[in-house]
């Protein structure tokens, strides 16, 4: 190390804090972020005893500086000696810990987060720990806020009096005066349980979670349901009935939507961490009620579970469960007001036919699939289709076929793009189903619509398509069915109609292969390099670039090279220009 | 004890809930929703689900047709009857009992407003609970997730034919001369204040507006709740500052705070410029300010002209939140900071005078032109003139560089013609001064581009020393972890820290920089 030391002279830290306190904040900022080469440039020692002060004491800066150094401190690690002297990095990032601004706030507890494992047990009662005591009985509510975040990381490697301590303040937290600090805690609750030896579990955690599930807040009780997720799943069986469920119970039929709504999102993670007796006897119904809920919030939440929760279900009793209770809610669901809803439950409905099997997929679901496949939003529409592969599975896909071609056509012509490439993107998928035959008499005209449409996004789309449907169906339907129609239009009167073709054989050539290519692509595209659309040209030099490589050496000396060498003096400078870059890449200059 | 000033006007006919314009009196902006509002058609309620079973309403005697003895009691028994809810989504549901509420609503509200000694002692816990059953519920969800205040219609509450009057009665009930807030206090409690404001996250703009007039009333009447209702504010500022970003009623708890704010005892106590500095400053940072701005800018000035003292704060606080991108909040901090320096106090000016004009510097050569000429319009203000000229030995030479190449540069013409009208107001202010900063333009910027020089040059040494470092480094690690490997005791921390970091340290950021 002795050479490094040498070049320290070379920088007075003087310097090097001007750069940090330079006037012009994007400068400043750009020397936060390279905090770790002045770092470096200053030795471990200096950075100790002179950058680390000098950072601590100058935090009065903008929020996105003090983000910057909030990151860049939690790897500081080695900069300052190596976790022997890891705890110098904690006085700066307390007090970021206390700073207002919640993205500069959350940073630095990260980086607490992270460089309290390099402490070792003892630094951690002595230099850790006190910290996070301070935050916790911080003044403002932005420390105790912090403080929250770093409980669990401590807990686990300190003696029983400290953790003892932590559990107080903790425990003091959850009853703040201020919603925002119990929020914190309320947020931190599960993953503090996680650390918890179970007898605190029981004794601690259950009052602090029944506490803060029945806060007058709605925003805390709703944290409060995610928390109940991880306690479920640490306490025993035989204890659940009695310290979870009369909350979870309640929070699923609370007044506020948005704590209903919030156990329908978790309902899966609910469902696993209580087991299947409670799920039997207690989650059912509430499911039910969820799906019936009078907020559409809360009826898609829970609709978006469906499938999960189906699949979940114990299997003895699963389809029984399924018959009698969920599929009644999903049949009202089908016909829903909100369309939110329907769509939700349009993008996991087909997955229960895989549950059910054939015979009830044909009795009960199907007709639920034909409903939604006519239905007036599109969203919905897309959702069953972009699913169709379960259905696929189960019944095959021909007991669909003839309501799934109206509801196809009818996509491919909505009014909106993108309903018309979300259809696009499903084709390849659809083809692959419904066969070769189907899609040639049915689909195939749709395919070439597309290739006109009036919105670029959508012409790239139905190219891209073409490619996806010859790596399906081979080259030879390729050269008997799209080809021809690619290549006609190249004669169009519209440029953009003329360059689709050149897009067109960029994304086919390979599929295609060097004999199609070179004895009906070629000719077209080198025809072309005499458009009078300046774009059309410098297409058509991107084009044989694209497909040289797919073309024989003579194809390429004795075609290209001459229509390419024309280009490139051309008078267009775009033109030229690609046209050189072409010859350039095929080597054929 | 500090008093509040009561706003002048008050919901003056049951049947108009939109004639509460005290909004505009205050800030002279008339809210766009409020007007567009009215064509729309209501649509939504979660009030309706927690009522179990539905009653039979059969109609009472009129209250005005009643023998004094039985006033007391009917009054009671028709409180009791409007504790029952409807469904306003179903419009024809129960039209019969919509009825019945909707005519002893009126009655109610035209009994307090109008006979004196109807407001005895029992009513209180009644008139509290039929207030109550009412108007708290949690708001439903609102129908477009991604609601712009601007520019979106609002969703209207479904039930507002029973609430408007529910609301209506309240006021009258706070407002009547008989209201003693002696015995109201035990009623209206902490608990039902917080679920009060929470209401004002309502969308509906008709429903704010009682709510802001309503909150006033309480505040001005029940002395014993104002610091409660202060820090409740805050709560909710807070976290629609840090958390959601999103509260339907700020402007309107602003409008509140601003005559409350008019009402503080001097000198200020820290807790109310705590509330300036840590609340109603960062409120500016809201992607949403030009919703509330104006009722904000109030607020802002209320507290200077109480106590010029916390004039620094203020403006250390807009420079602090100055908008980076958003061209349209930079002329709204422009604007707000006009305001202030219409009332700002000789001597503060001083004090800020410098970053200030730094800021403003720096908008003057903002492409934008809006940005620019909103700067360039407070030499137009004759005051702000007035003090520049007291100081222009220290404001010329921040502004001159900016003022000179921006005259050269911007592409606006109005802009420039501006800055040669402020060019020129300073040649005749500061002539001498002028012409040594006309002199000295060339030469600064040579010695600006030299630092631009020696920084780059800085930074490529330290980066290529940083290179050396981390080759030593390296070494070192690793015969750190050669050492370890051969059993020696590890050091005192635990096994994952240190050492395997090293491959972190390497990909991270600022070291792939070179």
């Amino acid at each position: 190390m002795a050479g490094a030391d040498g070049d320290d002279s070379l920088y007075p830290i003087a310097v090097l804090i001007d750069e940090l306190r330079n006037e012009d904040v994007q400068l400043r900022l750009n020397s936060i972020k390279k905090l770790s080469t002045i770092a470096l440039a200053l030795g471990v020692e200096r950075t100790r005893t002179e950058l680390l002060p000098f950072l601590t004491d100058t935090i009065y800066d903008e929020d996105e500086v003090l983000l910057a150094l909030a990151e860049q401190l939690g790897n500081f690690t080695m900069l300052v000696g190596g976790p022997e002297y890891v705890h110098c990095l904690l006085p700066p990032l307390e007090s970021l810990a206390t700073v207002e601004e919640t993205v500069v706030r959350d940073k630095a507890v990260e980086s607490l987060r992270k460089i309290s494992q390099e402490h070792s047990p003892v630094d951690l009662e002595v230099h850790f720990e006190p910290l996070v005591k301070r935050l916790a009985s911080g003044d403002w509510f932005t420390s105790r806020t912090s403080a929250c975040g770093l409980f669990s990381v401590c807990y686990p490697r300190v003696s029983s009096t400290v953790k003892a301590e932590i559990r107080q303040h903790f425990r003091t937290l959850c009853s703040d005066d201020t919603p925002m600090v119990r929020r914190a805690a309320a947020s931190k609750l599960g993953e503090f349980a996680k650390v918890l030896e179970l007898d605190y579990v029981k004794s601690d955690i259950i009052s602090l979670f029944t506490a803060l599930a029945s806060d007058e807040q709605d925003s805390v009780r709703l944290l409060a349901v995610e928390a109940c997720v991880s306690i479920a799943t640490l306490l025993p069986q035989e204890d659940l009935e009695t310290l979870v469920m009369p909350t979870l119970r309640q929070a699923a039929e609370d007044k506020s939507w948005r704590v209903r709504y919030m156990v329908a999102d978790k309902f899966s993670e609910l469902q696993k961490a209580v087991g299947p007796e409670i799920t039997k006897n207690d989650l059912v119904p509430a499911f039910q009620n969820l799906l019936k809920d009078c907020e559409a919030e809360v009826r898609s939440a829970a609709a978006k579970k469906v499938k999960e929760f189906c699949e979940n279900l114990p299997e003895d009793s699963r389809e029984t469960i399924i018959m009698t209770h969920i599929l009644p809610c999903v049949k009202e669901l089908v016909s829903d007001t909100s369309q939110h809803v329907k769509s939700a439950l349009a993008s996991v409905i087909m997955g229960l036919s895989t549950i059910l099997g054939k015979d009830n997929t044909v009795e009960h679901l199907l007709p639920l699939f034909l409903a939604q496949l006519k239905d007036e939003c599109p969203e919905v529409r897309l959702n069953i289709i972009s699913n169709l592969d379960c259905v696929n599975e189960v019944i095959g896909i021909r007991q669909l076929s003839q309501s799934l071609l109206p509801a196809i056509v009818e996509l491919a012509e909505d009014a909106k793009w993108r309903v018309r490439l979300a259809i696009i993107e499903y084709m390849p998928l659809l083809a692959g189903q419904l066969g070769v035959e189907f899609f040639d008499e049915k689909l195939n005209t749709l395919c070439m619509a597309w290739l006109i449409d009036h919105v670029y996004a959508i012409r790239e789309a139905a190219t891209c398509n073409l490619m996806k449907l010859v790596e399906k169906f081979g080259a030879e339907w390729a050269q008997n069915t799209i080809v021809p129609k690619v290549l006609g239009m190249a004669n169009d009167p519209n440029y953009l109609h003329r360059m689709t073709t050149l897009f067109c054989i960029n994304a086919l050539s390979e599929a295609c292969g060097q004999d199609i290519t070179t004895k009906h692509m070629l000719p077209v595209v080198l025809k072309m390099s005499n458009d009078q659309v300046a774009n059309v040209r410098f297409n058509v030099a991107k084009s044989l670039q694209k497909i040289g490589p797919v073309l024989d050496s003579n194809a390429l000396q004795t075609e290209v090279k001459p229509v390419l060498e024309k280009l490139a003096t051309d008078t267009d400078m775009d033109v030229k220009y690609f046209a050189q870059e072409a010859i350039r890449v095929l080597a054929l200059a | 004890m500090e008093t509040t000033k009561l706003p002048p006007t008050s919901p003056s006919s049951p049947t108009t809930g939109f004639s509460v314009p005290s909004a505009e009196k205050v800030d002279g902006f008339p809210r766009r929703s409020m007007r567009r509002a009215r064509q729309r058609r209501s649509h939504s309620s979660s009030q309706f689900r927690y009522q179990s079973s539905q009653v039979e309403l059969t109609p009472l005697p009129l209250l005005k047709d009643a023998p004094v003895a039985e006033l007391h009691n009917l009054f009671c028994k028709k409180l009791q009857q409007c504790c029952v809810l409807f469904d306003f989504l179903d419009c024809v549901a129960d039209l019969k009992g919509k009825e019945i509420k909707r005519a002893a609503l009126n009655e109610l509200v035209e009994s307090v407003a109008t006979s004196r000694g109807v407001l005895i002692e029992p009513l209180y816990p009644e008139t509290i609970k039929m207030i109550s059953v009412n108007i708290f519920r949690t708001l439903p969800p609102s129908e477009n997730p991604e609601f712009d205040p601007e520019e979106d219609e609002p969703t209207l509450e479904a039930s507002w034919p029973h609430l408007q009057l529910v609301y209506e009665f309240f006021l009258r009930f706070l407002e009547s001369p008989d209201f003693q807030p002696s015995m109201a206090k035990r009623y209206v409690d902490q608990k039902f204040v917080l679920q009060l404001l929470e209401l004002f996250d309502s969308e509906d703009p008709r429903e704010r507006e009682y709510l802001k007039t309503i909150l006033h009333r309480v505040y001005g009447k029940l002395l014993g709740l104002r610091a409660y209702i202060r820090k409740q504010i805050n709560n909710i500022f807070l976290r629609f500052i840090y958390e959601t970003e999103h509260f339907n009623g700020v402007a309107e708890l602003l409008e509140i705070l601003g005559s409350i704010i008019n009402g503080f005892a001097l000198p200020l106590k820290s807790e109310h410029k705590q509330f300036l500095v840590r609340v109603l400053i960062p409120l500016h940072t809201a992607k949403s300010l030009s919703i509330f701005h104006a009722q904000l800018a109030y607020c802002v000035v209320q507290f200077m002209e109480k106590d010029a003292t916390v004039t620094e704060y203020i403006i250390r606080g807009l420079l602090k939140y100055w908008p980076k991108t958003c061209t349209q909040k930079e002329v709204m901090f422009l604007g707000e900071i006009e305001e202030i320096l219409d009332v700002i106090e000789p001597s503060q000016f001083i004090r800020v005078q410098e970053p200030l004009f730094k800021q403003i510097a720096a908008c003057i050569s903002s492409p934008h032109f809006q940005v620019a000429e909103r700067a360039l319009y407070f030499w137009n203000n004759e005051y702000i003139l007035s003090l520049i000229e007291e100081n222009s030995q220290v404001i010329l030479p921040l502004v001159f560089t900016t003022l000179y190449r921006v005259s050269k540069e911007h592409w606006n013409q109005t802009i420039v013609s501006l800055i040669y009208n402020v060019l020129k107001t300073f040649m005749e202010m500061n002539s001498k001064l002028f012409d040594d900063l006309t002199a000295s333009y060339k030469v600064d910027k040579q010695k600006e581009l030299k630092r631009e020089r020696e920084r780059a040059e800085l930074w490529r040494g330290l980066e290529e020393q940083q290179e050396r470092r981390l080759q030593t480094l390296g070494e070192t690690s690793r015969n750190q972890k050669n050492l370890q490997e051969r059993g020696e005791p590890p050091q005192p921390s635990s096994p994952q820290t240190a050492l395997p970091k090293q491959p972190d340290l390497k990909s991270s950021g600022p070291y792939s920089t070179t």
